[in-house]
């Protein structure tokens, strides 16, 4: 299912990582502060890399919001269980490339609406009581039908959702600490990239179940996942998860700030703009097997895939083999984790005749997943208007063809 | 106005810090800020303003800062990066994405031009600058008038067109119930 080119690139990528480690290594010691790792990441012993036989590597969309994002998908069909490996979770840059954040120097400063204003330094916060959860993270552009060039794999048109094990301290604890006036109701969380992205979340979640993290799948957050410090905000929109948070300001109304309201909203036809969604919807897509894939013949095969929800835990996920006239109910991996990558798995006979394979997903207040018609007759919206939509969740049927090809079939 | 609310913060911060060190704080890790670092980290603006720092500008200045510093990614006269593509009305069945329509207070303007702009050097532009270049996308985009004068006072007042064109995805929904049928967007 991969092809040669792929591995070529891989080998290409992992002797320019060894090259980039050896420049910085000598850049650092010049200045006198030589993590002593950098020298060593070139060496396979001192951090284990893939097989060099093996293609599971990010891609680009090729098709980013804006020219200049760097966007990366996780190579979902290519992935087992419920966690992404750090080094594939997906990749959306608003900030204009990743904060080069020496630790000793980070500090998150919490103020505003608090009795007590506190800086922490990162040795502080990982002295407070922690918490490690398995949640996903989703853009909320992910699921767009024909993203990327033909819309054609799993990876392209879902890859924009990956799920960690986070360990970090609750926000409620650091809020806490601060002691939160009455009058508050908002928070507005920031970043120390270039741009000093921005956020605002209602207080409420803060209080309740947001994470800041510094692991992620037990090693220290990448540096392009927000290392040394980021929130995750389970369950709802990747975009409110700040990255290389150093500041949170506990206010009373949300601050528009550009990415939360010109940059990520949508239009529907009465004229007026969708915003401040937050919260995923009921989810789940069959990654293997996926578009761009090809079965080599009849017989068994285990379909498999992934459901996750903002609802909460996964409780049932259907699957269908022919195209949405029937369900059944496939074995779910546990244990099921709330807000997390879920997975569930089907046994199936390939008798080699054409074939729609699609999944469903319930969740735990009983919400379902629904078709893109169903998605596009609640909006009063043509189905292509998804193509450009945030938060779509449709149901994403997969055709496997005579030959064994496998093809999007959103819109076949 | 933003210098003395931060003060004022901190003021009654330390005058509270020994009463409330005993009761609010259960492990007694971080530090307190000092007024000048909440003061120069203190950047997000609200919808109110209230965070805006004293300056004022117009377009008629921000024509010169941008050719000096913002027509090399945004084109002559802000052609070439999205800046002019004008506000238009937000409905329509194939949505194309229209960030500036979508914003809804100038001071968003304001706030993403003061610590994302210029890219080259984020950050760089002084209060002076940023209204300036403020007052002069609104112009292009027939927003506020050429000689108008955008600082504190005036800025939170200008009204975006788009400002009351927004509704929640399900009206009256709230995060954690659950949605009707197909209302997850």
């Amino acid at each position: 299912m991969a092809s040669h080119s792929h591995s070529d690139r891989r080998r290409w990528f992992l002797k320019c990582g060894a090259l980039v480690s050896f420049v910085m290594g000598f850049v650092r010691s010049v200045r006198g502060q030589t993590p002593a790792r950098e020298g060593l990441l070139k060496d396979n012993l001192a951090y284990g890399q893939p097989s060099p036989f093996d293609n599971t590597i990010r891609r680009s969309l090729g098709q980013a919001t804006v020219a200049t994002d760097t966007a990366l998908t996780t190579p979902l069909q290519d992935l087992d269980g419920i966690i992404t490996p750090s080094g594939l979770h997906f990749l959306m840059d608003h900030v204009k490339g990743v904060p080069d954040i020496d630790p000793k120097e980070h500090r998150l400063l919490i103020h505003g609406m608090v009795d007590r204003p506190l800086t922490y330094t990162m040795d502080e916060l990982k002295r407070l009581p922690s918490v490690s959860r398995i949640y996903f993270l989703e853009c909320n552009a992910n699921n767009r039908p024909l993203r990327g060039p033909n819309g054609e794999s799993v990876q392209l048109v879902h890859g924009r959702t990956s799920c960690s094990e986070w360990t970090g301290v609750l926000l409620s604890v650091l809020l806490n600490e601060c002691g939160v006036q009455k009058e508050a109701s908002w928070i507005v969380a920031e970043g120390s990239d270039s741009n000093k992205y921005t956020m605002s979340i209602p207080l409420a979640k803060a209080m309740d179940d947001i994470l800041v993290v510094y692991a992620q799948n037990g090693e220290p957050v990448r540096p392009q996942q927000g290392y040394p410090l980021r929130l995750v905000v389970p369950g709802w929109e990747a975009i409110r998860s700040v990255k290389w948070l150093s500041r949170i300001k506990v206010v009373d109304q949300p601050y528009m700030a550009w990415h939360e309201s010109g940059n990520n909203a949508d239009t529907i036809p009465s004229g007026k703009g969708l915003w401040y969604r937050f919260e995923l919807g009921p989810n789940s897509v069959i990654t293997r097997p996926s578009g761009g894939q090809r079965l080599p013949g009849r017989g068994f095969y285990e379909i498999t895939g992934l459901a996750w929800t903002g609802g909460g835990a996964v409780t049932k996920v259907e699957v269908s083999i022919d195209g949405g006239r029937s369900y059944k109910v496939a074995a779910l991996q546990q244990p099921v984790h709330r807000y997390a990558h879920t997975r569930f798995r089907f046994p199936w006979t390939w008798n080699g005749e054409e074939v729609v394979l699609q999944s469903r997903c319930t969740d735990e207040r009983g919400e379902v997943q629904p078709t893109i018609a169903e998605a596009a007759k609640n909006l009063g919206v043509s189905l292509d208007y998804f193509y450009q939509a945030d938060h779509f969740n449709g149901i994403q049927p997969w055709k496997v063809n005579r030959d064994g090809s496998i093809q999007n079939a959103l819109f076949l | 106005m933003r210098y003395s609310c931060s003060l004022h913060t901190a003021v009654l911060t330390l005058a509270a810090c020994v009463a409330a060190s005993a009761q609010g704080r259960t492990y007694q890790l971080g530090s307190t800020p000092s007024a000048e670092e909440i003061k120069g980290r203190d950047i997000a603006i609200s919808p109110d303003g209230r965070e805006l720092p004293p300056g004022s500008g117009t377009a008629k200045e921000g024509a010169a800062i941008f050719a000096q510093k913002c027509a090399a990614c945004h084109g002559p006269n802000g052609s070439g990066g999205g800046v002019t593509r004008g506000i238009v009305p937000l409905g329509n069945a194939k949505p194309v994405k229209i960030p500036f329509s979508l914003v809804p207070y100038a001071t968003t303007v304001w706030d993403f031009i003061n610590r994302a702009m210029p890219q080259s050097k984020p950050g760089s532009l002084s209060a002076d600058e940023v209204y300036a270049a403020t007052a002069y996308v609104l112009y292009r985009n027939d927003i506020v008038k050429e000689t108008d004068v955008l600082d504190a006072k005036s800025l939170p007042t200008v009204r975006m067109p788009n400002r009351d064109n927004f509704v929640p995805a399900e009206p009256g929904w709230k995060p954690g119930e659950k949605r009707p049928f197909g209302y997850y967007p």
